[in-house]
């Protein structure tokens, strides 16, 4: 049976079309979630896609993680869901608690967009078990709000614990805390991230087709699950 | 009703980008003497009596700011007062 993959579109989502086509690009089914829906539709794993929910007012994700969809996802994710944040879709994942640490302005103060690569730097996680360790990747960084920061406590407990899935492959250009682009959760399930995989799944639309493999280790992980 | 400010700052050892652009751009306007500024968000809210200052708290805390990068403070203001 095919694999069902639902996406979110909060009010200010820009990047649910992109996802779900990832995912569909992937092998799975795409399944629509809106932000007002009381359950996930009994979907296999969730992508919260980039955008600017709800205007990015108060904090980006501050509102968003109070939607009425994030209750039956921070439940499932609790209980091993797989959870993938892109950009806006990290930012909700931080303020909900799901991924530790926050984003923060930019350290130049200045929208970034442009193309980047990145190392993983665990590829044990759900979402890049189809990738090698030290794999590099390009894939699109377009962001204001896009440096990560935490406590030191905090920095050293992800990196200790191989939380850390991926980096900055040089100086991180928003100034996030130790070139960090993006971080697991203790169990691996859930992945967030600044950069934009769903936009790098073919070169004719994108820098490269590196960004696919977080959608297609996702399906293999269900795959060998069920 | 009482009228409450809730003051949210940038941790001190967060990076304020913001505070840092302002402290910046007050040298060329030719304002000198300011060392640092450091940039933040007050919210103003007019509420009714029964909330007490533990919900207070809890409407800081949960969605007023983030306790992982800002500190806030709570201060309820005397009957007609303004912030």
């Amino acid at each position: 049976m095919t694999a069902r993959v639902g996406v979110i579109t909060f009010p200010g989502t820009l990047d649910d079309v992109d996802a779900a086509r990832a995912v569909r690009r992937a092998g799975a089914e795409a399944v629509p979630l809106w932000h007002a829906d009381a359950d996930l539709h009994g979907v296999d794993a969730v992508v919260v896609p980039g955008g600017f929910s709800y205007g990015d007012y108060l904090r980006a994700g501050a509102i968003a993680r109070f939607a009425p969809v994030m209750g039956p996802l921070i439940e499932a994710a609790g209980t091993g869901l797989p959870v993938l944040g892109i950009c806006n879709g990290f930012q909700i994942l931080c303020e909900a608690g799901l991924l530790p640490g926050a984003m923060t302005r930019n350290a130049g103060l200045r929208f970034i967009c442009r193309d980047v690569w990145l190392r993983v730097s665990n590829a044990d996680t759900a979402w890049t078990s189809g990738y090698e360790t030290d794999q590099r990747i390009l894939v699109p960084l377009k962001s204001g709000e896009g440096r990560f920061v935490a406590e030191r406590r905090t920095l050293d407990e992800l990196e200790g614990e191989g939380r850390v899935v991926f980096r900055y492959e040089s100086a991180a250009p928003n100034g996030s805390s130790r070139d960090i682009a993006g971080v697991a959760s203790a169990n691996g399930r859930v992945v967030g991230l600044m950069p934009h995989p769903e936009h790098a799944i073919d070169p004719a639309t994108g820098p490269s087709a590196d960004g696919l493999g977080l959608f297609t280790s996702v399906l293999t992980q269900l795959v060998e699950s069920s | 009703m009482a009228r409450v400010v809730v003051n949210v700052m940038p941790k001190a050892e967060i990076l304020d980008p913001q505070g840092q652009a302002v402290v910046g751009a007050l040298p060329r306007l030719g304002f000198s003497g300011v060392r640092e500024v450091r940039q933040g968000k007050h919210f103003e809210l007019d509420i009714d009596d029964s909330v007490d200052d533990e919900t207070l708290e809890q409407i800081a805390g949960t969605l007023l700011a983030n306790p992982v990068i800002e500190d806030w403070s709570v201060t309820r203001l005397p009957e007609n007062g303004t912030a």
